[in-house]
Formats: C-alpha cells, structure tokens, sequence
C-alpha cells in the first residue's frame, strides 16, 4: 500500500505491506535507527515518537495508519547541530547510561511538557510511566526532565 | 595517599559530562541491530516449548517451501559444525558435573526455549513465518523445577551424569578442627534463617543482536554482536568452531545495557557465525523481549541457610552456611561460579574469628541456565548476612544498629586479614553507617514510628539498613586461578601520543553504558597534563584493542583504569628520556607537570610533552637506542580484589490494608574510593538501587510447575517504571583503595547488592509490631498482605 508521510520535515512516499508496524517502517524502510525497539508488548516505549505533535509508541499503530501524518522521530530534533533543549538536560544531568531507551524516553518527555509545562517530581514520574529504563534508576531522567521544564 | 605522581590539572573528580551522549541522544549511535548489512540471511530459532521433553522427529519441508526460506537446520545436522561443545569457563570443582551444550538440542530439550532448530532465510518476516510451518514431536518428560526435588535426583535431567547434582563446593575455615561446631554450643544466641533468592531476568533494554560477517576467500569472520565480552568471545568462538583465532574478529557496536546478560558465549552467536560461513553470507539474528526472557540467562536462584552464633554481646563467633544454586539446565560461561563470588561474604563488613563453614552445593533444572546478574553472588551473600543480623537483632531484643557497631571490622584493623586469607584493603564502615544515619535523620524516624505505629494503625513506618563489602575488580589472576576459573583478570592498555600532541587510549574494558570513555579520557588527561577533548579512547573492537578481558565483576576502572594510568606513566618515562636528551641533562633533573618537562630549578629550562611527541615522530634527534614513537602498552594484573563498601538505609510505609509499600526515602552512603567522575559514579548507584529495590519488590521469574515461564515478557515481569521508585539520596565517604595508585575501588554493582536486604528489613520493621518476622522477596502487595495475615492471626493461615 502507497503511504505519504512526513517524516522530520520531509515528505516520504513509500509502499509498505499493509502488516508493516510504523516503528519497522521508520527503522527499515526510511533507515531511522535512532528508533529502537526493546520488547513485543509496547510495554517500553523505546519506541516513542512524535505523531502530529503527539507522543506516541510507534509499535502500537501500523504504517498505514499514519498515512497523511507528519512524524517528528528522535534524529529531527536537533536544528542546525544544536540539540534540542531536551537532549541537552539529558546530558546535563547524566539522564542517560546505555542510551537504549533514551531516544523513545526523550520524546515522550517532550510530549509530558507540552501537556504539563511545569510538572511536579510525581507528575514527571507518572507521566513516564510508559517508558522503562534499565540503567539510571531514573532518577537522572526526573532530574533531566524537571531541569528542561525549568529552562523553559 | 596522592591520585598522581604530578598534579598538571585537576580533571580528576570533576563532573565532565559525558563524550558517549550526543551519538546516543541523536540517534546517530548504532546499536548491532542498526547495522545495515548488505545481502544478511536472516536467523531465527525455533524454540522448545517444552522444558523437558524428547525430540521424536523433525519435520521442515512444510517451512522450506515458503518464499524466502533458505535452508533449516536440526541440532543433529549441524553436529560436526562444532569442534567443541559451548564453553564454560569455571569448572570449579575437578569432579564437576557439565552436560555437553550445544547451541541446537541434539535428541532432546531441557528448557522452555531451549533451540531445536535454525532457519535462514532472506528475510525476517519468511523466517519468523517458517517457525509456524516446521513440526516437531516432543514426548515431555517430567520437568524439575524445585531446587529440592533436583537435589533428590527422583528425576535426573541429563542422565549421562547420572544426578542432577552439579557440584559441592566447600570453604571451611577453623582456626582449630571443630571450633565452628563448638561456637555454636556455646552461644549465647543463635539464629537459623532460611532465605530463596528469587530467579531474576536481567532485562537489559537491548535485546540481544548478531551479526556475522564472512570472508569467503580469506576466512576470516567478523562477529557484530551486542556484547559485553568481545574479547573472551573471541577465544570462545574460535575454540568452538574450530577457527584459528586470528581469523576471529568481535565488535561490540553501542550495546544496551548488559549486567552480566550479554557476559556469555551463547547459541546464537555460534549460529550465525557456522551458518555465515556455511552459507558464505553475513547471517542475523535479533532476539525479541519474549525470546530474551527465555534465551539470555538468568540471575540469582538460590536457596540458603543461614547460621549464626553470637556471644552476650551479639559478637559473632561463627558463621555456617549452606546453600543450593539452581544453574538452570545448562552450564554457561561462568554458571558455576556465581555461588563462589558470594562464598567469602557470608561474613559481611563483620570482624569474626575462623570459624566459618560454607558449603555450596548447585544442581540442575530444567529452567533456563542461570548466570552472572549484576553483583553476582555478592548480593545474595549481602542479603543473607544482613537480613541474620536482622534476625539476631532481634532474638537479643537489641537495635540491628547497634549489633551491627559492636561487631564492625573497625577502621584501624585495615588492611584487614580475613578468616579467609582474602585481605580487605581499606574500609571505616562505622563512618559511612552514620552517614547514612544522619542523612535519614535516624533519630527522627524512630521518634516518628512511635507516633505512627500505634495499635490499629493500618499506616506503619519501618526503617531499614544494611552495611555491605562488593568484593570486586575481578580479580587478581592468582586468586582466580586458585578458585579453578580458567583464565585471568588483568587488564589492557595502550597509550599512545600522536604526532600533534592527540592522545589514543586502547582499552581492553568494554562499555555498555558506563562511561568508560569520558571517565578513561579524564585519567589521561590528569596523567598527560592534556585536555580531556584531546584525548580519544577506541575499545570494543578486536582489531584495534587486540588485548583486554572486557567488562563485568566492577573491574573496569580498578583493573582497566589503572592500566590506563601506568601505560601513561610509561609514555611519560619514555618521554623523559627523550626530553633529558634534547634538554642536555640528566632523567633524574627533569620534572614532569602540567604537560612540560622542566630541570628542577631552572624552569626556563622546558620542553612540552607536544615537542616531544613531534620529536619522537620525526624521530631526527633521539637519544641511543630509543625506538621512535611515544606509546607504551601495559598488561595490569591487580594485587588484590577492591573493596568498595557502605550502608544504605531507607524508610518505608506499608499499608496493612493492601500490602503496598512505599519507600518515603532511599539513602546510599557508598565508598570507592577515590572517584574519577562523580556524575558518573552517582548514576551507577541509581541503577544499582533501583534493580536491587527492583528485587525487593517487584520482579521475579515465576515458573509453573511443568517449567514454563510465566512472566516472559515486559507486561508480565515488572520492571519498574519511574512512578514505581523513590529518588535515591547519595552520599558517600572516600576510602582510597592502597592497593592501586588512584586509590579507586569499583562501584556498578554496589547499589544492587546493598538494596534488597535494605528494603526488605524496613518492611519487616514496620510490621515487627504486627510480629512479622520474615517476608520473601518480591515484598508484592499480595505476598506482604498474606504475610501479615499470617501473623496476626497466629501463624496460621
């Protein structure tokens, strides 16, 4: 099936098998690895990316779906070399170890301050329930995700 | 104690941020799987779905019809591709009992997951469909689930060996023969305690990844895979497959997180690489979550039995232990000798006399084969003397604070002799326990709970603690070698000045998450008066570090960062030489500090390091005899294990009427030493807590009773997410190790093992009013209400 997407800013027309999940076109078809896949239940979220604006785990719809949408994943949001200021208080506050989960955790954590522009420690820690890591014990990533709510 | 010889800059011990981040922040850092491998096959394994059961017959011709599959192969077909069976590396008894593993079950299956057959295909959509199509017909045999009912050998899983009985692994100190008997006659208080460490799935966020690249006409091979171990991996597979190990090369890409998962030589591996060059095409493989919680080893299981014998005062005069280790079905890498890194521990940070009986007895089952999971074995050894002290705590009616300061190995007997012979180098264990107490306002807490925890309070505050050893920076190869591990624990290094005053580091550690190449830039930089950005670490890559024993056991920094120091103490001499020659003096005249060599005294008298590196590229005027080049290599094999220790403490509310618990406040008081990069330090105690609080709490690999795993994947097994954890309060105390010239102690596994006996004797401090004594772990809402109600209504259920 034909699909238009776009893709960080670029307009994708691709045809995909109409069982492709939109996390295996993005990975397979457009070569985007920075979307990464940890489990099969979208238990993870290392999958998040941005659907329309929206915060989304990308194994959970098929590409198909996402036909006519516009997709922002973790390699578009840096601009002209400079992080976003999100990936900068990652690295700030040492947010990130192995850096597996990483990219899906950065994008639901944009997508928690554009609903919460100023979350409480608790609200940050709820708001990321979705999204599992391993290594920080994520207390970096709460810290991370205040710090960038504060730059703001 | 002094960190360098010369002091150029103060790089040491400041927070750099980390070099790692941006690749992996920007999704620019490729992972195995990211790897776009022209023209890769695409491997998928066919699973047991029976933990015991006899392979009766195979069929793939239904499979091999699809479109896109390439060829299948049965255990038995690739029998001759192997020139030995999988390796384990620590036979730790000469009579151990190790059933012959291969990467497919040959006649028959011993656990859920265990491989039957491999399909290839050009695709991984046709050869996950091909795993639907292949029939396979199993006669299941009885499966041994219950650590127990292994030791009784009513059924024996590998009737080869005739027991399920692997080994019996025995360390019995006595200062005279039958004085741990005799102690234990004459205590004042004894207690016996009984504890299961519940089998855990390390869960790394990664999953497994393979790729393996032939070259058709050299031979040569070239290994992706998403490992913690390339090194090893590369003797192992060469041995295995019967390829001169030259022709082996191993990359571990960015690798997701490991914590003793990807410390293996597994199956896969040994497929894509015998199918590659059976096929003369790079092979794949990625495991999926449910594949990896059957697949990938397990940690912990273990049954113990705990004795110890107190004098009036709560002094312990002996230890005895016993334990049972489930190894799963299958010896892995080192399976065997998880239970040994915990036999020297039973006795905790405690000063106790020689008497200490251990005993290690480790049997088969038919579950996935167990292995090293962060701390291996140290956390368990932490929990099981922590929680008796807890218990003889208790039985003397006495605060476990308190019992644990009368019995302290105290500051000044450092270095200290253990009843073992193992020398602790440096610890002040009462100094980071008040720490933390003062951190967690101990007196505060008690006062608290005095309030709160009144009669039909269903809200019940409880505090607690534990004081931790991690015996780790494995290892000294001696000792290893006196413990039957097969090969050594030094470390690699090479340092070397390029041309324009750049720096390399070649490192044998292999990082999955640590930081090695901030933190291993930083102590070059300190050494070599250079700024860190100037200095690049390469690792992970066979080809460019060609020597190293990879990471796992907290070693990288106390064994892989000190070699990194000494080879930058080697370049410095060689570039003395070199500055003592063009500067027309004597070696002993020259200083060394902040990247020049000056004559003492006369400090217009100089050269910089960056001359002398151009010097010895051009190599026109050097001293007789002095080879061009500024690089040295170094081969550190460490004089002690290090000895990094602590006490964490922390309060928990529990809620009598669900079960639940919350932890109000976590605090990590932890000493290692010296630390290179605080940032980076702090966040390998987060992790660490949090997995240990994880054990506590939440996870657990549950089986039923005919082996199946029932938490196989992430909705099942609870990893927990951020809502499900406190923010951990750090502090710490400095001990430099002696043992090492940046006086620096290891620190990726201490969080973990000083957690889970911390969490679990607040809960049972909360509910002691309630006369809880015991509470198995995972402390799940259902198992602490049950406990309660087990209590209170008199023990009866």
């Amino acid at each position: 099936m034909k699909v238009s997407i776009t893709v960080n800013g670029k307009k994708q027309e691709s045809d995909v098998e109409p069982r492709t999940l939109l996390v295996h076109y993005i990975r397979e078809t457009l070569g985007l690895t920075g979307t990464n896949v940890g489990c099969d239940t979208s238990s993870c979220g290392a999958c998040t990316i941005h659907l329309d604006g929206e915060a989304v785990k990308s194994c959970t719809i098929l590409a198909v779906q996402a036909d006519g949408t516009s997709l922002t994943t973790i390699e578009g949001l840096a601009k002209d070399g400079v992080m976003h200021p999100m990936q900068t208080a990652f690295m700030e506050n040492h947010g990130l170890q192995c850096g597996y989960c990483t990219p899906g955790m950065v994008m639901a954590a944009i997508g928690l301050l554009k609903e919460n522009p100023k979350p409480t420690e608790d609200e940050v820690r709820m708001g990321l329930e979705g999204n599992l890591c391993r290594c920080t014990g994520y207390h970096n990533i709460v810290k991370s995700v205040l710090a960038a709510a504060g730059a703001k | 104690m002094t960190i360098t010889e010369n002091k150029p800059t103060s790089v040491i011990g400041t927070r750099l941020l980390r070099r790692e981040d941006p690749p992996l922040l920007t999704g620019e850092a490729k992972f195995t799987n990211d790897l776009n491998i022209p023209g890769a096959l695409h491997l998928s394994v066919l699973r047991s779905p029976y933990a015991h059961a006899k392979i009766k017959s195979i069929d793939v011709s239904a499979a091999l019809k699809i479109a896109g599959v390439i060829a299948i192969y049965t255990g038995k077909d690739l029998q001759s591709s192997w020139a030995s069976p999988m390796p384990c590396a620590w036979p730790v008894t000469a009579d151990m009992k190790n059933p012959a593993h291969y990467p497919l079950a040959i006649d028959k299956v011993n656990y859920v997951g265990d491989g039957v057959a491999a399909i290839l295909a050009t695709n991984e959509v046709a050869s996950r469909d091909a795993l639907d199509a292949i029939d396979v017909q199993y006669e299941p045999l009885k499966a041994v689930v219950d650590l127990e009912d292994s030791l009784s050998d009513k059924n024996v899983i590998h009737t080869e060996l005739g027991t399920n009985k692997s080994y019996t692994w025995p360390l019995l100190v006595e200062e005279t023969p039958g004085c741990v008997e005799e102690a234990f006659k004459k205590a004042k208080y004894k207690v016996k305690e009984r504890y299961v460490q519940q089998r855990l799935i390390p869960m790394a966020m990664e999953p497994r990844a393979i790729v393996a690249v032939p070259q058709p006409f050299g031979g040569d091979i070239t290994l992706y895979s998403s490992t913690q171990i390339p090194h090893i991996l590369k003797v192992m597979t060469a041995l295995t497959l019967g390829i001169p190990e030259q022709q082996v090369r191993v990359v571990a890409p960015s690798v997701g997180g490991g914590f003793g998962s990807k410390l293996d030589v597994y199956a896969e591996e040994l497929l894509c690489m015998a199918l590659s060059r059976k096929h003369n095409a790079p092979v794949r493989w990625v495991e999926e979550r449910s594949e990896n919680t059957q697949a990938t080893i397990q940690g912990r299981g273990q049954i113990q039995h705990v004795e110890l014998a107190a004098d009036e005062n709560g002094k312990i005069t002996a230890v005895r232990v016993r334990i049972v280790g489930d190894m799963g079905a299958y010896l892995q890498l080192v399976t065997p000798g998880v239970p040994l890194l915990g036999a020297f521990l039973y006795a905790g940070v405690y000063d106790i006399p020689k008497a200490y009986d251990f005993e290690c007895t480790s049997v088969f089952t038919n579950l996935t084969p167990t292995d090293a999971y962060r701390g291996a074995g140290r956390p368990e050894a932490t929990y099981a003397i922590e929680m008796a002290m807890e218990a003889l705590a208790r039985a003397m009616k006495i605060d476990s604070f308190e019992l644990r300061k009368r019995n302290y190995i105290k500051k000044e007997q450092f270095p200290y002799v253990a009843f073992s012979g193992l020398t602790y180098d440096s610890g002040d264990h009462l100094l980071a326990a008040e720490k933390a107490a003062k951190m967690t306002d101990l007196a505060g807490v008690r006062a608290q709970q005095k309030k709160q925890n009144v009669p039909g309070a269903t809200k019940l505050l409880g505090l607690g603690m534990s004081s931790y050893f991690e015996m780790c920076g494995l290892a000294p190869s001696r000792v290893l070698a006196s413990l039957n591990y097969s090969a050594g624990g030094w470390e690699a290094a090479t340092v070397r000045v390029l041309p324009t005053n750049k720096v390399q580091v070649i490192t044998g550690t292999s990082p999955h998450g640590q930081g090695h190449e901030t933190s291993w830039a930083m102590i070059a930089a300190e050494k070599l008066g250079v700024a860190p950005e100037d200095v690049d670490v390469l690792h992970s890559d066979t080809a460019i570090s060609a020597l190293g024993l990879d990471t796992y056991g907290s070693r990288s920094l106390p064994v892989g960062g000190v070699a990194i120091a000494l080879a930058c103490d080697k370049v410095i001499e060689k570039a003395k030489t070199i500055a003592a020659h063009q500067l027309e003096c004597a070696t002993e005249d020259l200083q060394f500090a902040n990247g020049t060599f000056s004559v003492k005294g006369s400090p217009d008298r100089a050269l910089p390091l960056a001359a002398i590196a151009f010097g010895a590229f051009t190599a026109h005027n050097l001293p007789e005899g002095c080879e061009p080049n500024l690089e040295a290599q170094v081969s550190y094999d460490p004089p002690n294990f290090s000895w990094p220790f602590g006490t964490h403490m922390c309060v928990v509310e529990v809620d009598t009427e669900t079960g639940a618990v919350e932890i109000l406040k976590y605090i990590a008081v932890d000493d290692c030493g010296n630390q290179i990069n605080p940032l980076i330090v702090e966040g390998q105690v987060h992790g660490g807590v949090v997995q240990g609080i994880a054990q506590a709490l939440f996870e657990e690999a549950v089986y039923d009773e005919d082996g199946n795993l029932k938490s196989s994947n992430l909705a099942e097994y609870l990893v927990p997410a951020a809502c499900d954890v406190p923010s951990i309060t750090t502090g710490h105390t400095i001990t430099p190790s002696p043992t090492n010239q940046l006086g620096v102690k290891g620190i990726g596994e201490a969080g973990t093992i000083g957690a889970a006996p911390t969490v679990i004797s607040a809960i049972i401090d909360a509910l002691s009013g309630l006369g809880v004594t015991t509470m198995a772990m995972p402390a799940s809402p259902q198992t602490v209400w049950k406990t309660i109600q087990a209590a209170t209504s008199g023990g009866k259920k």
